[in-house]
């Protein structure tokens, strides 16, 4: 007979803990950008604990394969680390999302298959029939909801990246009947999870993560481009409570502290994107958003606009005292922000005070636009959130919108009847004028809504590919 | 540890993880997404104990799969949060160069 459960040394126990305080204080760090760095390397050290001590206590007769797998692993990370560009970032953290939840249907595998090494299991021996190893009903419920949450957030962060690299269209896929589908095939899991308290028979056990693995898929399918900062927000808390749950399956302190850190991280960012869109959790996880293209769009299109040049722009941002730049996901995919700077740079040594203005949603996942403007080399100190900077636009001259749509739209604040009725906005029509760089005035943005923006007497539309209207900005600058 | 010990552990640290994910300034929330996904492959652990484990040869090369994977997430998580963070800069110090020429 098999010890019931493995008793770990003190020692252990207390080296998992410290681990977890260090992955605790890695995301204390992030409060500010000094303190970020030293964050970042406490994370890396809290790890070393973990893999150093597991490896101590277990009997590790097959390290080789083990610092193989690592090297293997570890490579390909720091590849993808080094050569990503920064406009792709949201396409690479749902990738590693994904990862996270296969490992932790993997690890899950491995310990419905062995689970003796695991100290989750009893070993029986009846007369009659040869010995085998019984998982304690406890640790199946733990085990099985670890699996299929691991699931879900493979199959959901595969279907994001697909959808946020642009291999897939961002347009919901709206399947007949899915929500009965979706509920049905959650109620059905949470059931088998409960019936694998009393069998713990192999088809149960990879029934639960095939289910899981296409509710992860169904689940995302539906949910449009427009609300993937919040997707991809909660594809990190799922991934978070996959680990957690391992962490009760094994015991393990550090995975349970983790889990519970990332779990409510990637919730919390969840909450604020969608506070910052008004939408209701449960509205987006509907799916559906964007689908609907506007109807009463024919009206709109024949509205008069004014146009400017690449030279009329650079002419008013330069007599400017301020000039407040407002950049959207528009940015991003024209990878303008480089000439971006050298615009802001140019009017600077003009006299010209530069600013930018972020909406939590611009972009495709939360922080992406702070992401870029640092890559481009623009100090932190001058870009600002919504909230600090909303009320200076009516003392700006010139508000300069680039590939941002919906966060500008004055509709949010006047139309009941608009779809982002209600969603805080950047108040840039307040602004003496407002420069808006748009590729065409044909489109809309991805809420489907026309903007008022475009129309008031005090914009201008500059109608260009956004990279090249900023190149032109700088050469009429220079 | 009972399982009491291991949900009180695991209810504290929702709370931590709460009050500590809100002090985090939202120009940050893109790192703290990469490095979440850094500290969330912590499940490396789970996989090293079934890559160790004898027993299993299924469950061992399960557990080797699962190293690698968790691998790609903790080099790759902590290494692209470094280098954004090494982005995030200040305005402009350009008195160390000026200097030189004088001293």
């Amino acid at each position: 007979m098999a010890e019931a459960a493995v008793q770990q040394p003190a020692w252990v126990l207390l080296a998992y803990l410290i681990a977890g305080v260090c992955f605790i204080l890695a995301l204390r760090g992030l409060s500010s950008p000094e303190s970020s760095r030293r964050g970042n390397w406490t994370g890396m050290i809290g790890m070393t604990i973990a893999v150093v001590t597991t490896l101590v206590i277990h009997q590790i007769a097959s390290l080789p394969e083990i610092i193989g797998a690592m090297v293997i692993g570890g490579g390909i990370g720091l590849v993808t680390a080094r050569k990503i560009q920064m406009t792709a970032m949201p396409q690479l953290v749902a990738a590693f999302h994904s990862l996270v939840g296969l490992a932790a249907v993997l690890v899950g595998a491995a310990a419905y298959l062995n689970p003796e090494a695991f100290g989750i299991g009893i070993r029986i021996t009846p007369i009659a029939t040869p010995s085998f190893v019984s998982i304690f009903p406890q640790s199946r419920i733990e085990m099985g909801l670890g699996v299929a949450i691991g699931a879900i957030t493979f199959s959901g962060s595969v279907i994001a990246f697909l959808k946020l690299n642009g291999n897939m269209s961002g347009k919901p896929i709206l399947l007949p009947l899915r929500h009965v589908i979706n509920l049905g095939t959650l109620v059905a899991i949470l059931a088998l999870v409960a019936y694998f308290t009393q069998d713990e028979a192999p088809a149960i056990f990879f029934t639960i993560m095939g289910l899981s693995f296409a509710i992860g898929f169904l689940l995302i399918i539906p949910i449009g481009g427009a609300d993937m900062p919040v997707v991809i927000s909660m594809l990190n808390s799922y991934s978070g409570w996959a680990a957690a749950a391992m962490g009760f399956t094994l015991h393990n302190s550090a995975m349970i502290i983790t889990g519970a850190l990332v779990g409510s991280s990637g919730a919390i960012l969840s909450y604020i994107m969608c506070r910052a869109m008004n939408r209701s959790f449960i509205s987006v996880i509907a799916g559906g958003f964007g689908a609907v293209s506007s109807s009463g769009d024919a009206a709109a299109i024949d509205r008069p606009y004014k146009r400017g040049s690449a030279e009329d722009a650079a002419f008013l941002m330069a007599q400017a005292d301020q000039v407040i730049i407002v950049p959207g996901y528009g940015m991003a995919v024209s990878q303008a922000q480089h000439a971006l700077r050298e615009m802001a740079d140019l009017l600077k040594s003009k006299g010209v005070r530069v600013k930018y203005a972020i909406h939590p949603v611009a972009g495709r996942m939360p922080g992406h636009m702070n992401v870029l403007l640092a890559e481009a080399n623009v100090p932190y100190d001058e870009v600002f959130e919504l909230e600090d900077i909303n009320s200076e636009f009516a003392q700006t001259d010139v508000a300069f919108v680039i590939g941002a749509n919906d966060v500008t739209n004055p509709a949010a604040k006047s139309d009941k009847s608009s779809p982002i009725y209600g969603m805080p906005v950047l108040d840039v029509e307040k602004a003496r004028t407002v420069l808006f760089v748009k590729r065409s005035m044909g489109g809309v943005g991805y809420a489907g809504v026309d903007n008022e923006l475009f129309y008031r007497d005090n914009t201008m539309m500059l109608l260009s590919d956004a990279k090249k209207m900023v190149e032109e900005i700088v050469k009429n600058l220079g | 540890m009972d399982f009491i010990s291991i949900l009180s552990i695991f209810v504290l640290a929702c709370f931590v993880g709460y009050y500590v994910v809100w002090s985090v300034t939202p120009a940050l929330h893109t790192p703290l997404m990469s490095v979440t996904n850094a500290i969330s492959s912590v499940i490396v652990v789970g996989a090293l104990i079934a890559s160790a484990a004898a027993g299993s040869m299924t469950s061992k090369w399960l557990g080797l799969v699962a190293v690698a994977l968790a691998s790609v997430n903790i080099f790759g998580g902590f290494a692209v949060t470094q280098r954004m963070l090494a982005m995030y800069k200040k305005k402009e110090r350009p008195a160390p160069q000026g200097d030189k020429t004088h001293g």
